[in-house]
């Protein structure tokens, strides 16, 4: 509770700040804001609190809060330069993310799907304001329209499920679901199984696997990179969250009832997301679908569910953001310098930047799975856990899937290294320094000893 | 234990110096290998020929997931681990007369890539095994396709493609046998004492030899090779033919034959099959080559066809095949050796004269006589004859390949004549002969040329009078190692 207080505070404070034009004040003051919101998520280890029947601040809830507020200090940090250019109201800008954040920490702690619900539209709907900040950019109110009407759109399938579990169960409570769904399996009311396929479907559409992910590449790339940055690894990890704590905890009893249609899911993710960004020639565009792949490779931790299952996502959802956070921040340098996110507008970068090239190398390597990166480990985690339960096949598609991804994340190493472009000299102010060392530095130690995250929930 | 430790890192800690240190790069690597070169002789020198793994290192690392630091030297990865760190010396001293640009960043890699070997060539756990076989694959693609000739960048994602498709399977079959195993971890030794029915073997031998196949690479998994090496700097392509090559041999002999050997069974024949077809073909394909160091990449695809028909040959013939196994041994050795001489003479040939097609040379033995008695000498230990080193691994080989099937070692004994042929050839076009406006003022071998061409020759002899040098460092374990193997299969 403390740290969802916390963060609407800052959140409160920030947009107050902005009323007095005291814009330098604004990063300081959500840094600090943040680091109490991380300190307040840390003292709660192993509390276990449960919070008027609502949430709950597990271990499993901590960690993916804490993963979250790092990741929006990252971005917070990568603001130097950025919405000031774009508009004059910054402050706001900061206020809605904060409140994005906010909305995360319902999700990745609920024990009732009321709160899923609230937590999800208070994550959304600033989204859909931070995706058309670019106000008179047309790409950005598509972007933001877009995003407005496919949310609604899924979140409307979400509602309809949560009704139908209500009306077999009774109530919202997920302690009280799972308790239904254990007493007497025959039992189970027929309109509860529409119901999980349904809410399936909406999460589906916010993590933005297939078949529901045609949003994901319009949003991405109308939307200001920045904010593209936020939704692809933050939200994208809350999202998760609030996945597994539905399915891998309520609903595991009916595990054999919905694994099916997971993995045509994941299959259907893994295919189209990866050779979707085999031709993709915009760099955001690959993201977007190196993003989908991802979301493909997490739900596998999904497919049988174990006791690391919760495990392997963080593992996988850390090494994930770190690397994509990487990647936006290295975009927007020379997105900056160049005006222009084609995968050509990297040539010769590693001439010029070498140490901006080899962060982005790093997190190339990291999404494609390299050894002694992080993005391996939870790649290994992930094949690991299904491997366990003899489903050779499965793995083997997914083992084809992480070739092609070899093939266009190489296609960025390529064009950084090898090939000569632009001699520009990229002005990297010194937050973006901070923050891509930050992340190779966790990539890169979570890769080689990945030991100190591995049993954390 | 520290000794294997301060030999792992050694490399890692010289490659990191290496990259900042600017244009003294090629000074600080050479240090480097030097050193870790030194350290290697010392321990061959305090390794007791038995079967035992000395040296060994067992730390935890990865506790929750079963992963061990585990790694040690037997006879068979000496001989691997000796020959990796006598030949990173003598491919940095080789690049002496180029100039690379970036040079830090050039000999930080080969460095680096020395610290994967190591960890292919000693882990004693399939998760670090795994670790070593990426960690020694991502150096080389940057050398590649950073230094590289003409059409680097397809070429080199077509190599970086092949041999990264063959490692995830390998990886899904280690993940397998981790599941298999009731100790949960990824100890060799438990990967030994598992009992795996012939199906599992069956696909598990897919896994693993697809990834080894494509390293060494046999045919038909060979079609990245030839342009990989022929585009790559010489010194990528002495790495990638010299000592990369020999991680799929080794991955055969250690992680293959005593884990699956049901499997191995089942497919050996068929492996035979295709290594001395791939004998013969590439021999066919390395005659009508017009480019010299095209002709020498035929070669080597020849040289392990030969290797590999020996090993399955070996295998088959139980605790008798340890000739064969032995032979195995020599060759990983001499044709390291070998190869490197030969790109290091072509290398020398093409910065002098810009070409390596064998109908522009000729008559350069006239000008340049000290270069035409090394590269005879070397091309002498590539085609087998006796008193060289080529000719006591080939010959053992051939014995192995004998005692399976006559008709086998029939056509695999083609691998000498032919090689005879395009190899004569080859030297014939290039140094005898008149002499030609392009080579008639062709300058001598000098300096640290002369230095590693002798060091080669010398090896070349010395091994091919005395091979007992080596031969009785892996004979221990070689032995053991088909015991086991044999024991396995009674019991099955």
């Amino acid at each position: 509770m403390n740290i969802i207080i916390t963060i609407s505070i800052t959140a409160f404070i920030v947009l107050y700040s902005g009323l007095f034009k005291a814009n330098k004040a604004l990063l300081p003051l959500t840094v600090v804001g943040l680091l109490t919101a991380l300190g307040f998520t840390i003292a709660a280890w192993n509390g276990n609190a449960v919070d008027f029947g609502m949430m709950q601040t597990d271990n499993f809830a901590l960690a993916f809060s804490a993963l979250c507020i790092v990741g929006t200090l990252m971005i917070f940090l990568l603001t130097q330069n950025y919405f000031h250019t774009k508009s004059e109201n910054v402050a706001e800008y900061f206020t809605l993310i904060l409140f994005s954040l906010a909305g995360m920490i319902m999700m990745v702690s609920y024990t009732n799907m009321a709160m899923l619900f609230v937590g999800l539209e208070v994550m959304s709907v600033s989204l859909y304001i931070l995706a058309g900040i670019r106000k008179r950019n047309f790409a950005s109110n598509e972007a933001s329209l877009k995003y407005f009407l496919m949310g609604a759109f899924s979140t409307g399938f979400l509602l309809f499920g949560i009704t139908l579990i209500y009306g077999a169960t009774g109530s919202f409570d997920l302690l009280t679901i799972k308790e239904y769904l254990v007493k007497d399996y025959k039992s189970i009311s027929p309109i509860f199984y529409p119901g999980v396929i349904l809410m399936m479907v909406g999460m589906c559409f916010k993590v933005g696997a297939a078949p529901f992910h045609f949003w994901v590449p319009d949003v991405y790339e109308g939307s200001p990179s920045l904010i593209t940055a936020f939704m692809s690894t933050i939200v994208k990890t809350a999202g998760f969250a609030a996945f597994l704590r539905l399915f891998a905890g309520t609903f595991a009893p009916i595990h054999d009832f919905w694994v099916i249609p997971l993995m045509v899911i994941i299959c259907l993710t893994l295919f189209i997301g990866n050779v979707t960004a085999l031709f993709q020639k915009n760099f955001v565009r690959l993201l977007a679908y190196s993003s989908i792949s991802h979301a493909g490779y997490m739900l596998f931790s999904l497919v049988v569910l174990s006791k690391s299952s919760d495990n392997s996502v963080l593992v996988y959802a850390t090494a994930y953001t770190f690397a994509t956070l990487i990647a936006f921040a290295v975009l927007i340098l020379v997105k900056q310098r160049t005006g222009n996110v084609n995968i050509e507008s990297f040539n010769g970068l590693g001439k010029r930047n070498p140490l901006v090239a080899t962060a982005l190398t790093i997190a190339m390597l990291s999404l494609a799975g390299i050894p002694l990166t992080a993005g391996f480990i939870g790649k290994y985690l992930m094949f690991l856990n299904v491997m366990g339960d003899y489903q050779i096949l499965l793995v083997g598609f997914a083992v084809l899937n992480a070739l092609v991804g070899f093939y266009y994340y190489f296609k960025v190493i390529v064009a950084t290294w090898f090939k000569d472009g632009s001699d520009l000299e990229l002005s990297t102010p010194f937050q973006y320094k901070l923050v891509l060392l930050i992340c190779v530095t966790i990539t890169v130690v979570l890769g080689v000893y990945p030991t100190i995250i591995l049993n954390l929930i | 234990m520290e000794q294997l430790l301060l030999l792992i890192f050694l490399p890692l800690l010289g490659a990191v110096i290496t990259a900042f240190s600017g244009k003294s790069a090629k000074m600080v690597s050479t240090a480097t290998a030097i050193v870790v070169l030194g350290l290697t002789i010392f321990m061959a020198l305090n390794f007791i020929p038995n079967a035992s793994t000395q040296f060994e290192v067992n730390l935890p690392w990865i506790n929750d997931l079963g992963i061990h630091f585990h790694a040690g030297i037997d006879g068979i990865s000496l001989l691997v681990v000796l020959l990796t760190n006598l030949l990173i010396p003598i491919i940095i001293l080789s690049s002496y007369k180029h100039d690379y640009k970036n040079p830090g960043a050039f000999y930080a890699l080969i460095l680096f890539m020395q610290v994967g070997l190591l960890l292919v060539f000693t882990a004693m756990d399939a998760f670090l095994f795994y670790i070593g076989w990426e960690a020694a694959l991502i150096p080389i693609y940057f050398i590649c396709a950073f230094w590289g000739g003409k059409d680097r960048i397809r070429i080199n994602m077509k190599f970086f493609v092949y041999t990264i498709a063959g490692s995830l399977f390998m990886l899904m079959g280690i993940i397998y046998l981790y599941l298999q195993n009731p100790a949960h971890n990824f100890e060799i030794q438990s990967f030994y004492a598992l009992s795996l029915d012939r199906v599992q073997q069956g696909w598990l031998f897919w896994a693993f030899f697809v990834a080894f196949a494509i390293k060494m690479p046999i045919f038909p998994f060979h079609t990245w090779q030839p342009d990989t090496y022929t585009a790559a700097p010489t010194q990528g392509t002495m790495l990638l033919s010299g000592i990369m090559l020999k991680m799929g041999i080794y991955g055969v002999i250690r992680w293959l034959l005593p884990i699956v050997p049901v499997g191995v069974q089942d497919w050996s024949g068929l492996v035979m099959a295709i290594s001395i077809i791939g004998i013969v073909y590439a021999s066919i394909i390395a005659f009508t080559q017009k480019d010299a160091k095209r002709l020498v990449a035929y070669s080597s695809i020849a040289h392990v066809g030969l290797i590999s028909a020996g090993i399955f040959a070996s295998f088959n013939i139980g605790i008798a095949g340890q000739q064969g196994m032995q032979g195995a041994m020599m060759q990983m050795l001499s044709h390291g050796i070998n190869v490197v001489g030969l790109f290091f003479i072509l290398d020398i040939i093409f910065s002098r004269l810009k070409t390596n097609k064998i109908e522009d040379l000729g008559g350069i033995a006239k000008s340049a006589p000290q270069l035409s008695i090394v590269f005879l000498i070397i091309v002498l230990g590539t085609i087998a004859l006796p008193g060289t080193n080529g000719f006591i691994g080939e010959f053992l080989l051939l014995m192995g390949v004998y005692n399976y099937g006559i008709w086998a070692a029939a056509i695999a004994g083609l691998t000498i004549i032919f090689g005879a042929v395009y190899m004569l050839r080859m030297y014939q076009n290039v140094m005898l002969g008149k002499t030609n406006e392009l080579t008639v003022g062709f300058k001598d071998i000098e300096g640290t040329e002369k230095l590693v061409l002798y060091i080669i020759c010398a090896l070349v002899i010395i091994l091919g009078i005395y091979p007992k040098v080596i031969l009785h460092l892996t004979e221990a374990s070689v032995q053991h190692l088909l015991e086991q193997v044999n024991q396995k299969l009674t019991v099955k």
